[in-house]
């Protein structure tokens, strides 16, 4: 149960960064820790103790594998999450180029 | 040494990267705490028995990495010192995430232990998985053919997303249309 807490931590965190950050970057780095905390306590819910990957190989006898499901979710979930964080760091230099600055605060004041 | 203890060290060495990733105040090292915290997600999957998520894990780092290091990377930006509004409401937040840390601890407990899978579902895919699809990656064979229409829902997920990158990337600015259309006239 300490790694589901722990990975839980590392959730929060992100979290922390998200809420509480001013500078963009930093924003898009925290949501980048909330994405890696997601898929790891996915994959942490399919391990089966004494397990394989599930992989089929010729010549191997049978054993218990861990849950391939998890797994696949999470495969296509990485790749997404590299599309998205191409898409914000796209806006985030857009905005600094009209901006000239990363903090939030002073972009919503310079309206127009 | 069992799984569970190599687990708990990365997790921790992880926690720690990303506190100080989001703390430090140059670009170039907090992105690089950033790599360590994708490369310790990496080398948990190979402990979780998971080999293809740790190459895309690993493929993904480094161009995650490639792609943050050629966007900020030159951009001055001046940091401003944090006023006292705002340490009064990071204090806040942590004590807010602090608390439903707390509550969360025996939400927790009510989840099977750790070694035990939550999901039961796939017991199906592992026993006829190569029976019906002949691929010997039970993984690819959940991707490919028993949820190919998920996958081709994410697929069109991102390739809108890339899609919107690029034209975000390629709309000129207006002030930058105005020089120089100024500078053409002058021409």
């Amino acid at each position: 149960m300490i790694v589901y807490l722990l990975c839980f931590i590392l959730l929060l965190v992100g979290l922390y960064g998200v809420l509480t950050k001013r500078d963009l970057i930093k924003i898009i780095l925290s949501i980048g820790i909330l994405g890696y905390a997601v898929n790891l306590l996915l994959i942490l819910f399919a391990y089966r103790n004494n397990s394989i990957y599930p992989i089929l190989s010729k010549g191997k006898e049978i054993s218990p594998m861990v849950d391939p499901l998890p797994q696949a979710l999470v495969l296509t979930s990485i790749v997404i999450e590299l599309g998205t964080t191409a898409m914000l760091v796209a806006l985030a230099v857009k905005l600094f180029e009209k901006y000239n600055t990363f903090d939030i605060t002073e972009i919503r004041r310079l309206k127009g | 040494m069992p799984v569970e203890y190599w687990l708990i060290f990365i997790l921790i060495v992880m926690i720690i990267a990303s506190i100080a990733a989001l703390e430090m105040d140059d670009i170039l090292s907090s992105i690089v705490a950033i790599g360590i915290v994708g490369l310790g997600v990496s080398l948990s999957f190979l402990f979780l028995q998971a080999p293809d998520l740790a190459i895309v894990q690993f493929l993904f780092e480094i161009f995650a990495l490639i792609i943050l290091v050629k966007a900020f990377l030159g951009k001055d930006y001046h940091k401003q010192a944090p006023s006292r509004i705002n340490k009064i409401l990071a204090g806040l937040t942590i004590i807010t995430l602090t608390a439903i840390f707390i509550f969360s601890v025996s939400v927790f407990e009510l989840l099977p232990p750790f070694g035990e899978p939550l999901m039961t579902t796939a017991q199906y895919y592992l026993d006829n998985g190569a029976k019906d699809t002949g691929a010997a990656n039970l993984v690819s064979s959940i991707i490919l053919d028993y949820r190919a229409y998920d996958t081709l829902g994410e697929i069109t997920v991102l390739f809108t997303a890339i899609l919107g990158a690029f034209t975000i990337l390629r709309i000129k600015s207006k002030s930058k249309k105005e020089n120089s259309e100024l500078s053409n006239a002058t021409k």
